[in-house]
């Protein structure tokens, strides 16, 4: 569809500038500042505070110590873990447990889906230090309502947050942010015409012939864009850290929470700090021109 | 049409079985929130208590700094950054959609995508920086401002749709009748894009409302400190939670969200609005 243009230029303009400016001073400042940051010796408190120096690469040089980089509370170990936790529960988690909810409650209504979304839109929608303290409650390990149900089926009572604190955060983040993909794919899902699946079942399709031939060439476009964004989200989230604090041991340290402890505790190290997050952005960027890639050669090929 | 019964009958329970799995998995966790507040001995177990009680929640009342922290400093954060967001994102979105630019969903996205990756504890870095030069450590404005900054990209997008589903021919007809684009676009368009405006806004003051990092990383004076961190005061000396009065506090705080979660999904139903294209 062709959109007539109602205003000029100059009019379109002065409607966007407000937002162009927020975006320039809290966006692409920072992003430029934060790469001349990497490369001083800047911190909050003592000498170098007012009049950091130039180091050159120094704090990539420690971030990429590879003697110990990859010992707890290390960058290399932060890494690990943060690609772990991206696995686990943005894509296997988030993205795959919203589209399986999605795609159950295709074309249903009533009471069963409006139960199931609503309580997956709660766990989205609720404070996060609210989740946090819910969530060390369900976990815990005498009185948690997780290991009373499994204590009840005889599987023991395993003490999470202690003995399998990565699994916990996964677990934990998965349930907290499915609602976006379930969100996202069911709206995707509606865009499908319904004749397209009443064919499919005129021809005897079964339930995985339908997602394999009609959903997922259809809505490949929806899942590569879910799939960017929750990879990114997951990998700057800092919500695990009011679960674990990044422990026990440094065993849930994410990159998110390596950063936060470098610049923003103890010496407040704001150039090792700005290292770390030009490496991430990086990282994300390198991953979203991936994603990219994949959406345009269907572009071409489709 | 045998088979076809079998088939249609096994798919319903299945549903039912995933439905109930997945009320399990979300719900549960949840199920703290609703029993421990009114117990007076709460501990980390859901427990119906015997005798429900109130007492969490005079004691939460008393404690001065947490209760202004949760209807002072949370609703001065939440409604400075939904008033922002909400104007910032409408007049964006509204200029977007009149105006002619090329590549114009190829830029929101990249702006989405931008906004997703200066983003976290690795933005905050240089942000605080910036927002120390600016003299605004510890001040609402300087929370308000970087959060919106933050959010304006989605915002800008989620009101994309709503502001391009509307219907141009209202607002040509004000232009021809001689009306200026700024009072047509008061008068005339504003009222039509409402709805987007106030999900927005929601969408917004959530956010805010929950926020726990900008907050921490910005904010330096224990007064100013929102709920979402002046749950510290509920803590003992020794740094246990008396978890009684937090579980009460927990359900102070979240309550609003629900309410706002409730008149969305009443007035508009709880979706994203047009799919998001790729």
């Amino acid at each position: 569809m062709e959109r007539r243009a109602i205003f000029s230029a100059k009019v379109g303009f002065l409607f966007l500038a407000p937002a162009l400016a927020f975006v320039a001073v809290f966006l692409l400042y920072p992003f430029v500042r934060v790469f001349l940051l990497s490369f001083t010796n800047q911190t909050l408190l003592g000498t170098t505070a007012p009049n950091p120096e130039w180091v050159g690469f120094d704090n990539y040089r420690r971030l990429f110590d590879f003697d110990r980089w990859m010992r707890l509370g290390e960058f290399g170990s932060a890494l690990k873990i943060t690609t772990q936790f991206v696995i686990g529960s943005a894509l296997i988690g988030q993205v795959g447990l919203g589209l399986l909810i999605a795609w159950a409650f295709y074309r249903k209504k009533g009471v069963l889906r409006e139960a199931v979304y609503t309580l997956v839109i709660l766990a989205w929608i609720i404070p996060e230090t609210v989740v946090a303290f819910t969530w060390v409650a369900f976990l815990d390990r005498d009185f948690g309502t997780l290991n009373a149900l499994l204590d009840a089926v005889g599987l023991g009572r395993p003490d999470w947050l202690f003995k399998h604190p990565l699994e916990s955060i996964i677990l934990f983040n998965s349930w907290r942010g499915a609602a976006f993909s379930m969100l996202l794919f069911s709206s995707a899902l509606e865009t499908i015409p319904p004749s397209y699946i009443e064919t499919a079942e005129v021809a005897g399709a079964n339930a995985w012939q339908k997602f394999r031939d009609i959903f997922f060439p259809l809505l490949r476009g929806h899942i590569l864009t879910d799939l960017i964004l929750i990879t990114l989200w997951t990998f700057n989230v800092f919500t695990p850290f009011l679960l674990t604090g990044g422990g026990p041991a440094r065993r849930t340290e994410l990159v998110s929470i390596y950063t936060y402890r470098t610049a923003f505790h103890g010496q407040h190290e704001f150039g090792k700090g700005g290292a770390i997050a030009v490496v991430m952005m990086l990282i994300n960027f390198a991953l979203a021109l991936i994603y990219l890639s994949l959406i345009r050669r269907r572009r071409v090929h489709g | 049409m045998n088979r076809y019964r079998i088939r249609t009958t096994t798919s319903r329970a299945l549903l039912l079985v995933f439905a109930f799995i997945m009320s399990a998995f979300f719900a549960l966790p949840l199920l703290w929130l609703l029993t421990a507040p009114f117990s007076t001995q709460a501990n980390l177990a859901v427990k119906i208590p015997e005798t429900p009680s109130l007492a969490n929640f005079e004691a939460v009342f008393r404690n001065k700094f947490a209760i202004r922290a949760l209807f002072q400093n949370n609703l001065i954060l939440g409604g400075g950054v939904m008033v922002l967001v909400a104007s910032i994102a409408t007049l964006a979105s509204y200029g977007l959609s009149r105006t002619r630019v090329p590549g114009r969903d190829v830029l929101v996205y990249i702006l989405i995508l931008f906004s997703s990756v200066v983003s976290g504890t690795a933005a905050m870095v240089p942000l605080f920086l910036l927002i120390f030069n600016l003299g605004l450590i510890d001040t609402y404005l300087g929370v308000i401002l970087v959060m919106t900054g933050g959010l304006l990209p989605s915002g800008i997008f989620i009101m994309r749709d709503f502001v391009d589903s509307i219907p141009r021919s209202y607002e040509e007809a004000a232009l021809v009748a001689g009306a200026s684009s700024f009072r047509m676009f008061r008068d005339v368009a504003f009222p039509l894009v409402r709805p987007g405006v106030m999900v927005v806004a929601i969408w917004a003051f959530v956010n805010a409302w929950g926020a726990f990092l900008i907050p921490s990383v910005l904010l330096r004076s224990p007064e100013h400190m929102p709920a979402s961190i002046a749950f510290y005061s509920f803590y003992t000396e020794a740094g246990t939670p008396n978890l009684t009065l937090v579980s009460a506090y927990a359900f102070l705080y979240t309550i609003p969200v629900l309410l706002l979660y409730l008149i969305v999904n009443w007035r508009f139903g709880f979706r994203f609005f047009g799919g998001i294209k790729s």
